[in-house]
């Protein structure tokens, strides 16, 4: 399979390092892919640790209500945990898939999943049950195998009484194993493990499945531990809508609670995109266009991660340097490898000629003709790369940290809406920064304190070591704040401003002293706290300005920069009627001949008879003759076919312009904007509205 | 008209009109119905409507500077409207439109046959008539004047999209075809013919008013106009399809002589049209070539491909599966097939692919064994080429669910074309997780030539060869006297085609019948054939008002006319 991709890479760039590109590729995706189930496995974690307790609390009751007669007579309520997950969909099946792998792990082999579209009736739903059983039952004991095999192949009548006496044999035959084996199975597994049942999608359940399910076992509840898991989308409410109360009390439901698909998305970004960790990077538009299709259209942490994987994808193969988009030793190594033509490739970069016109005319010679030298450069130039980047992020979180505190958020929430804005454009000169800097110039003492030991420790722990400096700085700020503390002196001017401002009653009043207080302060000299404030501010912004530099001003950008947004969106979030829709109102867009170029609006008559059809079509009403039709497309045709028109004006209608409108018709249909009417004899209904 | 007065007053708006115009009215015309104020305003307002289409007031702009912003921020840039043409709005697509009148489809003809190529500005002297659309002498012309007024009438069409404007103000239009016009339901077309007097009677005469409403209604603030465009969209949207009654000419095709074409001589037919364009989509094709091995990488990472955008991708799938597939195991699909059903895409996979003999419970069984052996067996791997996903036998949401859930599957690739325009409304959110969709546009604007042939289209003979073969052949697998009761039937139904409310031959009569032919013995071996006849799709029965069973023949009746000849021949 390997081998064949290659093959099918190599088909197009050769000479070019396809191979090694592709098995980069391969690589890469698979270090995110992984590090995306680790991040997924960590987020999950604490939900599933809240769901195993749970679970041990409702079967240690169960074990209980053994012993006493009475409730056990009395209660069959089973424990039921409810799931919300949330609207985002597609994530949950990666959601379930590692729980139902954790309880395996840690709570109980009998784990089934189920999903509405398998249980259309209660009877498949049992039957799915117990298969699911069986198979669990093989896997933890494959001496057992035969007979299972032999039970499914009985076909026994799936019911309850008969699962009940599965369970009952399945728990003695462990409990007469051998005490070695049994020991390793109760270390994993608790004693008389429950069966765990997921409703995937409990929504799309029929009520009257889930209803005749929960009222059968309710009766069984006392032969076999039984624990429910609904994995709900919407809202919990959704319980009660569906399950009458005779039927959900005999329900015992705990509510949780999964991560925000929000908050994943934000940890997803943090750990792929905002590190060192991998060389591959969005630029600005793609990753805009990732969120908006997020924001905008699924909510889906899996379809970012797809969209991010396509990147990955178009990237490695539409960008033959892209060779060098990996970690910074090995990029240095490939360096040396490349050919001649991959060096023209780079000659050829925008951000390269960009580079090489600000060096001296030796230098630029040498850049341009020699590919030794070039290699060289291109070496340290990716050197450099790296090492903006390591800054970049780290600078990046530290503003992230002070912007976050402002009111209104001028540049953003999310870091990675600082990250956009700072990878689009030179951050500090939009008007966003511009207010965000002046709301930095009033934060409180306390506050900005904070903030600093944020940042530091943020520089601390990043690995750049040019940030030593940065650091004594911020810690020599934190310092001097620190004696402000303790020489803390009465800010007299302040204090009387405020007394003023209290006597003030009337509007006019107060805004003449409040004017007068600015024009005071502006001139007046700053208070020592103020001044350091200032500081501390022009600090952060001579950060920003020095590490926040554009990725685009960088130069080698093109090597690990997914530039084309364009080609992810048309084929994540594609248009489809839209497409259709200028194919057939503006030919010209697709078949570049002259003849067929139009005003908005109009179409020439020598376009595809198709389009000539629908442009007629769409002049009518609901219903449409054919006669009609047809004799208003053999006007047209006839037309750019230069014959006489009173020859047509006869009741012949050329018999090849007929075809060709049945042609154009039946084409209509199958695109479905007409169907045929029995409203009138030879009349067709059109399905769409409009259309000019 | 005190009672003109109240007339008005009952059926219509309240509106103030002053008294001279009134005066005015009823001195104009006579004796003629009021209703004509009622037309005046709903002209008018629907004038307002057009007009605001054209007017970019402040609003509107606003409006448009937002939608842009919208498309900005989903990241629409600036290259692409170029290339997708994305400028196109939804809104400028499918917006609610005013019903039009059944003219103008012949006048957009003739503007389009004069524009040699290129649009050309109209003058009145480019106009010297309409050429084809003109019926045959033999059509009753209206009267002169009434044809005039409708020329006039024109004028004021105020669903005319604005581009046509300019041509109404040819004087004179011979619209003669109009005269023929009816509603599709009889019973309101006295009524229908009513309203058309009325409106060409108030169009004959400008009045003042009218004249006067036009100007006044530019200078309406934007926002109240915007107001009331949007409540009439809404009501013209629900006038135009509440009522049953659609005015459409009554020609048919038959009136036009034409024998029906079959689908042989259609595609001789075709042949012999001259291909256009041959350069450019020769290009286009090229382009979408260019992209094969992208499409394998792509699919081979998992992905699923889906091929949009007019024209027939059929030879576009062929070319990528002769040029990178034949050393593969594929399976191609056509899915425009009439028949074609998801049990069959999954018996070839499961008899072909697999080598399983064996028979299933059910679809779902089938693929759970699909399911397991692809997973089980890393090496397997199948490239599934599916022509027209979107088409009816398999759109259904079972059908695409378990297609789904193929394509889920990592060693199997799917790649697979969708042309209706509403194909993907098939995918819920789950559907497209599990398919992962790579969509890409390939316009390629080559004729749908497999893909419509299987069509009953209306203008397409049902020259019925397929149902004919399928007659024959089920009925040679048949007991001779399964034969019999089969033509038994087929004449009767033959002997009654004239007879618009035949309703079928009722069981009962049938069951007489085949006794006398001695044909069945009992009611039980009559319906045990009728079951087999049912199963086969020759026969359909219907129930009765007064409950009787009655059974029929869905095949056209000249298809049946040829089935018996030949039987007859045969015996």
């Amino acid at each position: 399979k390997m081998v064949l991709a290659q093959v099918v890479y190599q088909g197009k760039n050769d000479s070019e390092d396809s191979g090694l590109r592709f098995a980069t590729c391969q690589l890469l995706w698979k270090q995110i892919n992984s590090e995306t189930e680790k991040i997924q496995e960590e987020l999950n974690k604490q939900l599933f640790d809240n769901l195993i307790h749970f679970l041990r609390q409702s079967h240690s009751e169960l074990q209980t209500k053994k012993t006493e007669w009475m409730c056990r007579m009395k209660s069959s309520e089973i424990p039921t945990a409810a799931l919300v997950l949330g609207v985002n969909v597609t994530d949950h099946d990666m959601t379930f898939k590692s729980l139902s792998e954790v309880l395996q792990d840690n709570v109980t082999p009998y784990v089934v999943s189920l999903q509405a579209k398998e249980c259309p009736g209660i009877k498949h739903l049992l039957q799915k049950l117990m298969g699911q059983l069986m198979d669990c039952n093989v896997d933890v004991d494959s001496s057992e195998e035969e007979e299972c095999v032999n039970i499914s192949q009985k076909k026994i009548r799936c019911s309850m009484a008969s699962l009940s006496k599965w369970y009952e044999s399945v728990t003695k035959k462990t409990d007469s194993e051998t005490p070695s084996k049994k020991r390793t199975s109760s270390s994993r597994h608790w004693q008389s493990p429950p069966i765990v049942v997921i409703f995937k999608d409990m929504e799309s359940f029929t009520t009257k499945v889930l209803q005749d399910f929960i009222v059968i076992s309710s009766q069984h509840i006392r032969e076999f531990p039984l624990v429910l898991i609904f994995g709900i989308a919407t809202s919990p409410m959704i319980i009660h809508r569906l399950l009458p109360h005779s039927v959900s009390s005999l329900l015992c439901i705990e509510l949780f609670q999964s991560l925000s698909c929000k908050e994943h998305l934000a940890t997803v970004i943090d750990k792929l995109l905002l590190t060192t960790q991998f060389p591959f990077k969005l630029s600005e538009k793609v990753l805009q266009v990732l969120i908006n299709i997020f924001l905008y259209h699924d909510f889906s942490v899996q379809n970012f991660i797809k969209g991010f994987q396509l990147s990955i994808v178009e990237h490695f193969y539409s960008q033959p340097l892209s060779v060098l988009c990996c970690q910074l030793l090995e990029a240095k190594k490939r360096v040396n490898s490349l050919s001649h033509n991959q060096c023209e490739n780079i000659r050829s970069l925008p951000s390269f000629r960009r580079y090489v016109e600000s060096q001296v005319s030796e230098k630029q010679i040498a850049l341009l003709t020699e590919d030794s030298f070039l290699k060289e450069v291109t070496q340290t130039l990716l050197e450099d790369l790296h090492i903006y980047h390591e800054n970049y992020f780290t600078v990046l979180r530290c503003l992230h940290v002070f912007t976050t505190s402002l009111p209104k958020y001028p540049l953003g929430k999310q870091i990675r809406e600082l990250h956009c804005a700072c990878l689009g454009k030179s951050v500090w000169e939009t008007e966003e920064y511009e207010s965000a800097i002046q709301l930095l110039r009033m934060l409180a003492k306390d506050e900005l304190v904070a903030i600093l030991q944020k940042c530091a420790e943020i520089f601390i722990s990043s690995s750049g070591k040019q940030f030593s400096n940065t650091v004594e700085k911020l810690e020599e700020f934190l310092a001097r704040f620190q004696n402000l503390e303790e020489t803390s002196e009465v800010q007299d001017v302040s204090v009387s401003s405020q007394k003023e401002l209290q006597k003030t009653t009337d509007l006019y009043h107060l805004q003449k002293t409040l004017l007068a207080l600015k024009e005071s302060k502006r001139s007046k000299k700053l208070t020592k706290f103020e001044m350091l404030r200032f500081e501390v501010v022009d600090f952060i912004d001579s950060l920003v300005r020095s590490y926040l530099a554009p990725a685009e001003m960088q130069t080698l950008n093109e090597v690990v920069y997914f530039n084309t947004a364009n080609t992810l969106r048309e084929h994540l979030n594609a248009a489809p009627r839209i497409a259709l829709h200028t194919a057939l109102n503006n030919p010209y867009c697709y078949l570049k001949n002259q003849t067929l170029k139009s005003d908005v609006g109009c179409i020439s008559n020598t376009a595809p008879d198709i389009c000539i059809v629908y442009k007629l079509h769409l002049e009518c009403g609901r219903l449409i003759n054919l006669v009609d039709w047809l004799e208003a497309f053999s006007t047209v045709v006839t037309a750019v076919e230069g014959t006489d028109p009173d020859a047509v004006a006869t009741d012949q209608v050329d018999e090849i312009i007929h075809a060709r409108f049945i042609r154009a018709v039946s084409e209509l249909e199958l695109l479905g904007f007409i169907k045929p009417s029995k409203q009138k004899t030879d009349h067709v209904a059109r399905l769409t509205w409009g259309g000019c | 008209m005190s009672q003109l007065e109240l007339k008005r007053n009952k059926a219509l708006e309240a509106r103030f009109v002053a008294d001279e115009d009134v005066l005015k009215h009823i001195s104009d015309n006579g004796g003629v119905k009021v209703r004509k104020d009622r037309a005046q305003l709903e002209l008018n307002i629907k004038r307002f409507v057009k007009k605001l289409e054209n007017i970019s007031d402040d609003d509107e702009a606003q409006e448009i500077l937002e939608e842009q912003n919208y498309v900005a921020v989903l990241g629409a840039c600036a290259e692409d409207s170029l290339k997708n043409g994305s400028s196109a709005g939804g809104g400028e697509i499918y917006s609610f439109q005013t019903p039009k009148r059944s003219g103008k489809m012949a006048e957009l003809a003739s503007e389009l046959a004069q524009t040699p190529g290129k649009n050309v500005t109209f003058e009145s002297s480019q106009y010297p008539e309409k050429p084809a659309s003109t019926p045959k002498s033999s059509k009753k012309y209206s009267a002169s004047n009434k044809a005039e007024l409708k020329s006039k009438k024109n004028e004021f069409v105020s669903t005319t999209p604005y581009r046509l404007r300019k041509r109404l103000t040819a004087p004179s239009l011979r619209s003669d075809s109009e005269s023929d016009y009816s509603a599709s339901c009889s019973e309101e077309e006295e009524e229908d013919k009513d309203h058309k007097e009325t409106s060409d009677v108030i169009l004959d005469q400008k009045t003042p008013s009218k004249t006067r409403a036009a100007p006044a209604s530019k200078k309406t603030p934007a926002k109240k106009l915007k107001e009331e465009m949007t409540s009439n969209l809404v009501e013209e949207y629900f006038e135009a399809h509440s009522s049953s009654k659609v005015r459409t000419s009554d020609r048919t095709l038959q009136k036009l002589q034409k024998r029906k074409l079959d689908q042989q001589t259609l595609l001789v037919l075709l042949n012999k049209a001259p291909p256009a364009f041959t350069a450019e989509l020769k290009e286009l094709n090229q382009q979408h070539e260019s992209l094969f091995s992208k499409w394998m990488l792509q699919l081979h990472l998992g992905f699923s491909i889906v091929l949009y955008g007019l024209g027939s991708k059929r030879d576009l799938l062929e070319k990528f599966r002769t040029s990178l597939l034949q050393d593969s195991v594929h399976l191609v699909v056509n899915g425009f097939f009439p028949s074609i059903t998801v049990r069959s895409i999954l018996n070839s996979i499961t008899e072909e692919v697999l080598d399983h003999m064996g028979t299933f419970r059910s679809p779902l069984d089938q693929l759970d064994l699909i399911m397991k052996r692809f997973k089980e067996d890393s090496s397997l791997e199948l490239y599934l080429l599916i022509h027209n996903l979107d088409s009816k036998m398999l759109r259904g949401d079972k059908s695409q669910q378990i297609l789904a859930q193929l394509a889920s599957l990592p060693n199997i690739h799917l790649i697979a074309s969708i042309d209706h325009i509403n194909a993907p409304l098939m995918w819920d959110q789950a559907k497209q997780s599990l398919y992962n969709w790579l969509w890409y546009e390939t316009t390629t604007f080559s004729p749908y030539l497999e893909e419509t042939s299987y069509e009953n289209s209306l203008l397409v003979q049902q020259s019925g060869s397929l149902a004919l073969s399928s007659l024959t052949h089920v009925l040679h697998s048949l007991t001779p006297n399964a034969r019999g009761i089969f033509r038994l039937l087929a004449r009767y139904h033959l002997e009654n085609k004239d007879n618009p409310s035949y309703p079928g031959l009722s069981f009962q009569d049938f069951y007489q019948r085949c006794r006398e032919a001695f044909l069945v013995n009992s009611e039980l071996t009559l319906r045990a054939q009728l079951t087999e006849f049912r199963d086969h799709k020759l026969i359909r029965t219907k129930r009765g008002t007064d409950g009787v069973e009655y059974l029929l023949i869905p095949v056209d009746n000249g298809t049946l006319t040829d089935f018996l000849e030949k039987e007859d021949e045969d015996i």
